[in-house]
Formats: structure tokens, sequence, C-alpha cells
């Protein structure tokens, strides 16, 4: 349904956008995901033809965004980052704005209707939108986007400033209108895209770090993430012995716990699994093993992690691409 | 453009600023005109001489926020990602402001009309002529205006901006005429030829003697074209930041 391909984009020398490509299937719903300045909006707005791209290629449903922008912006409806509202008309005169702008064909009042009340705005429909809520802006935004129907819906961070019921209901109707749309939606939150999104597509500084379901994805990096540790064992000894493993990126002492026993925290480098070794190592010490634990990543850690400038990108890239061949692979076989 | 132009004029008619603009044409037109009937004479041509200079003062407020607000409430996206070519959003935006100036259009013919109900004799020709003229000149200073709205985020720059523009196009040579008096240089003539050439208030006055040269009208079509084609550019460009 939407084909990118090797997208660029460069603002004078800043590179927004470094050679990305994704493609999002026909009704799938896919969170964009990535902090601040990773290029998210930018990706949208190429995609809807509001920017243009330094190079590469955007379709959707076969038509250049570019060189075929009629039809190809007949099948969207775009919510930008910052809702794209007229303050002095009111909620109808927008609506039947966009309607005649688009030029939509289906009966105009039914139409309207429908989606105001598929996004629960029918109070404030003869309201000027100077005087609405943020929530209520941010749901005529969303009511925009769906005028006319359209088959994609590109949404930039639409929950961002809700309060958590209405984060929840947009995300509802969200997960709704991806049954019978294919959805974009951008977001820096993790658990957001995990509750709705059937793909994660993770962006950090113009450039795709991975590509995968939202669940492969918590599951596969938690596999890398630190372990907690009580050995009994001398605290210099050994530490200095988990630090020369391969594997391991450092070593942190915590705190005694009673008569020889001291607690550490191991962090791998990304990509090692270092559990084997670790307790090959004990073994060979004699070191007795009073616990050991991966310590829980929560999602957002998952998320800094990805994006943390101090990771090794690249390494992380490979571990993921990695996984994901191997959960491919699996999934072929069952 | 339909949608875009209805947008527009309601925009134009809701606002503040729609009102305030047709109430300052509205009075001044009624100054001048009853000036010149207190002399006796119900010609409009020298009325709608002065009148320039009203044109001149709220064309810049009625053109100054028609794209620069979009830019500025991000309201561009939406009609970027529109099915809708650029050229027919700025012709949209163009006739609207056009339109709305067709009222003060209608309150210069309905008084005419009812001069000629009192039984003043009009000179038809010379008042189309004056029409005429009147709506070339403001359709050419509402394509500049627009011009210079396309260009930046802000509504005051672009109308200040506006104003100095409009001002040199169309007062061009008298201010010529002022710089060489004061400075006694002698300007070529080629640039004074120039100077007259473009001179939007030179080819305006030929207008309201009742002579409709050919050269003046594609003048003044020219200058619009040109404008709105800049427009489309400027609008266009903006996506290739
Ligand atoms: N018009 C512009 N001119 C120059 N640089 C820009 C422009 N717009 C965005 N950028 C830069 O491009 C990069 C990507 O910006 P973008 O808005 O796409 O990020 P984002 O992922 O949407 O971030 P956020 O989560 O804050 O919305 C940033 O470094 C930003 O500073
Ligand atoms: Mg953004």
């Amino acid at each position: 349904m939407i084909e990118v391909k090797n997208l660029t984009k460069k603002y004078g020398s800043h590179l927004a956008v470094d050679d990305i490509s994704f493609s999002v299937n026909d009704g799938e719903i896919l969170g964009f995901l990535g902090p601040n300045g990773a290029g998210k909006s930018t990706t949208m707005n190429i995609l809807t033809g509001c920017l243009s791209a330094t190079a590469g290629s955007t379709t959707i449903d076969g038509f250049d965004v570019l060189t075929d922008p009629f039809e190809a912006k007949r099948k969207l409806g775009y919510l930008p980052e910052q809702p794209p509202l007229y303050p002095d008309m009111t909620v109808r005169e927008y609506l039947g704005f966009i309607y005649d702008l688009k030029k939509v064909k289906m009966p105009k009042g039914p139409h309207i209707a429908e989606i105001c009340r598929l996004v629960k705005i029918q109070e404030v429909y003869h309201r000027l939108i100077k005087y609405l809520s943020k929530g209520y802006k941010q749901r005529v935004g969303i009511a925009q986007a769906l005028i006319g129907n359209p088959r994609v819906l590109i949404l930039d961070e639409p929950t961002v400033g809700l309060d958590p019921k209405q984060i929840i209901e947009i995300r509802n109707l969200i997960r709704m209108l991806g049954k019978t749309h294919t959805v974009i939606l951008s977001s820096h939150i993790l658990p957001e895209v995990q509750a709705v999104c059937d793909r994660v597509v993770v962006i950090n500084k113009g450039r795709i770090i991975a590509d995968d379901t939202p669940d492969h994805l918590s599951a596969n990096l938690s596999d890398d993430h630190s372990l907690s540790l009580i050995l009994e064992a001398d605290k210099k000894k050994a530490m200095d012995a988990i630090q020369a493993l391969s594997g391991v990126k450092s070593v942190s002492y915590v705190r005694s716990h009673g008569e020889n026993a001291n607690e550490f925290v191991v962090d791998p480098v990304v990509g090692y699994d270092i559990r084997k070794p670790l307790f090959e190592l004990m073994r060979d010490k004699d070191w007795a093993v009073l616990q050991l634990r991966s310590n829980q990543m929560s999602l957002e850690d998952i998320f800094l992690r990805l994006t943390d400038d101090t990771t090794d990108t690249a390494v992380l890239e490979r571990s993921l691409k990695r996984r994901k061949e191997q959960n491919e692979q699996e999934g072929a076989q069952e | 453009m339909k949608a875009i132009i209805k947008r527009e004029l309601k925009a134009y008619f809701t606002s503040p600023l729609g009102y305030a603009v047709l109430t300052v044409l509205a009075f001044f037109f009624g100054i001048f005109y009853t000036m010149y009937l207190k002399n006796g004479s119900a010609d409009m041509t020298n009325v709608l001489y002065l009148m320039v200079l009203a044109l001149f003062v709220v064309i810049p407020l009625l053109t100054m926020r028609l794209l620069a607000n979009e830019r500025r409430q991000k309201t561009d996206q939406l009609l970027m990602s529109a099915p809708v070519n650029i050229s027919m959003i700025v012709l949209g935006k163009f006739f609207a402001a056009l339109l709305f100036f067709c009222v003060f259009f209608v309150e210069v013919i309905v008084f005419n009309f009812v001069y000629l109900f009192f039984g003043a004799t009009i000179d038809w020709l010379v008042f189309l002529g004056n029409i005429l003229g009147m709506l070339f000149l403001s359709a050419a200073l509402i394509t500049i205006g627009l011009f210079i709205s396309a260009l930046t985020e802000d509504q005051v720059v672009a109308a200040i901006a506006t104003y100095g523009i409009s001002l040199i196009l169309l007062f061009m040579n008298f201010f010529m005429d002022i710089f060489s008096m004061i400075t006694s240089i002698t300007v070529p003539t080629a640039v004074s030829e120039a100077f007259d050439w473009i001179c939007f208030y030179t080819r305006y006055q030929s207008f309201t003697q009742g002579i409709f040269d050919l050269t003046n009208i594609t003048f003044f079509i020219s200058v619009i074209a040109v404008f709105l084609f800049m427009t489309v550019r400027v609008v266009d460009r903006k996506r290739w930041a």
C-alpha cells in the first residue's frame, strides 16, 4: 500500500532523514517510533506531499507522491504534528470546507455527521475552533483526516497533549480505524505503539534502526539486558574476572549481602548473551551463586537504549536484524 | 478553487478587518464625492483618482494574511496534502480578495445610479473606463500583495513590504521627478521612459479618460499573470526547503 524507497531529506546541510526504506501493507497499522528530532514528521510530510525529498521515492497504492500527486493524495488523510485548524471557523464550517476542498463525492451531511460521531465531537460541532480544548482540537484534526474516507491515514503524534482517558479513547479509535484503513502513526511512547500497532519502525537521527512487530522488538531487546548477580566471592577478584569475560561491557558493585556475599550488576555489550560464559566462570572459580536474575527492562528502557547516543547502533542494528531473521525462519518452520 | 474562494470570502465577511476595510473605503468615497458634488460636478473621475490612495491603503490589509497566515497556522500542510493543485489554491485566494473588493465597486455603481436618478448627466464611456481601470489596478495590487504574503509567515511584514512595493509601482515616475528636482540630476530619458512605462498610476489614468488602450489592458493582465505565476512558484518552492 505504501512504499518508501531510499528516502533522504536534507535541510541545507543538515541530514534529517538518511536513506530510509520501508513498506506498509494494506490494512496494517505501522508505528513510527523515535525521539525528538528523529525525522518522523519530516518523513510524514514527504509521504503526504507537503515536503519534497532530496532523494528517493514514496508511492501510495502505486501512485508516486511527486509525479502523480493528485491520485496519491486522494487516498490520504493526514493529521500533521500541529492540527491544521482555522481558529476563526466553527467545527461545522471547517469540516464543510475540508469536504469541499477534497471534492468528496459522498453525501455531505451524513458523511460529516458519521465522522463527528466516530471521533465524538458532536457537542462542539457549532463552536469556534479557537475556543476548543486541546483534546477537542486534536479530535477535530483527526476528523479532518477522515473526511472522504481515505484508505491511508497518516497521523503524526495523534495522542500528544491529551489526558489519559482521552489517550485511551483515541487509541481505541485508531485500532478500530485500522480494521478498515492502512495507518501510519508516530509516537515517542513505546507502550502506545505496542498497544495499537501491528508493526514498529524505530527511527533515530534519520535512520531506521529496527523494523519489527512490537512483541518481537521488546522480547529481542530484553535478551540483552543487564544481569543482577549475588556471589559468594571476593569483591575485587570477582569484578576483575567478570570484566575480563568477552561480551561484558561493565560490572558495577551494588552492595554487600553479609559475610562475603556481594551483589553486582553486569551489563553486556549489546547483542551478546553472557549468561552462559558467566555460569562457566562461576563453575570454574567455584563461587557460589546466590542469585542470578535478569533485570527486567521496561519498555521505556528499551526505547532509551535503542536511541541512546552511546550505544553502538551498528552492533544493535545487526543484532536486531539477526534476531528478526531467526524469528522469521522459526515462523517459516512452524 | 471554489472551496478556497468560499472560505476566504467568509473569513473577510466575518472578520472585523473586512468590515473596517469596507468602512474606510465607503468613508473616503463619501467624503471625496461630497467634495466634488459641492463644486457642481457629478463626474467621478477625480473622485476615483483620490480613491487610488484608499486602495493603496486597504489592499495590503486584505492580502497580507492570505498565504502568510496559512504558514503560520500550519494549515498549509492541509492544503498541500489535499488533492488540489497549488495554482488552484493561489487563484482561489486571488479571486476571493478581488470579489471582496467588488463590494466597493458595487457601491460606486450604486452611487452613480443614484445621481443618474437625480438628473445628473453621466458619460458612460468615462464611467466604464473608471471602473475598469480601477478593477485592473486593484487586481494588480492584489496579486502583488498575494505574492509578498507567500514569502513570509508574518502578516505585518507582508503588509509593510506590500505598501513599499505598491507605492513604488504606483507612483514611480513621480518619485523620479521629485528625485531629479531635489538633486537637480537629469535622469537619462531611457530610465524615465522605463519608469513611465511601468508606472501603474499613469496607466490607470488613461483608463479614466475613457480610453481603452490595448497596451494598458495587456500591461495589467501581464502584471497579474506574472505575479500569480511567481506566487505559485514560491508556494511550490517552500516544499523544497
Ligand atoms: N524546516 C526545517 N529546517 C531545518 N531543519 C529542520 C526543519 N524541520 C525539521 N528540521 C530538523 O530535522 C530533524 C528532524 O525533524 P522532525 O521534525 O522530522 O523530527 P521528529 O522526529 O518529528 O521530532 P519530534 O518528535 O520532536 O516531533 C530535526 O533535527 C530538525 O531540527
Ligand atoms: Mg515530529
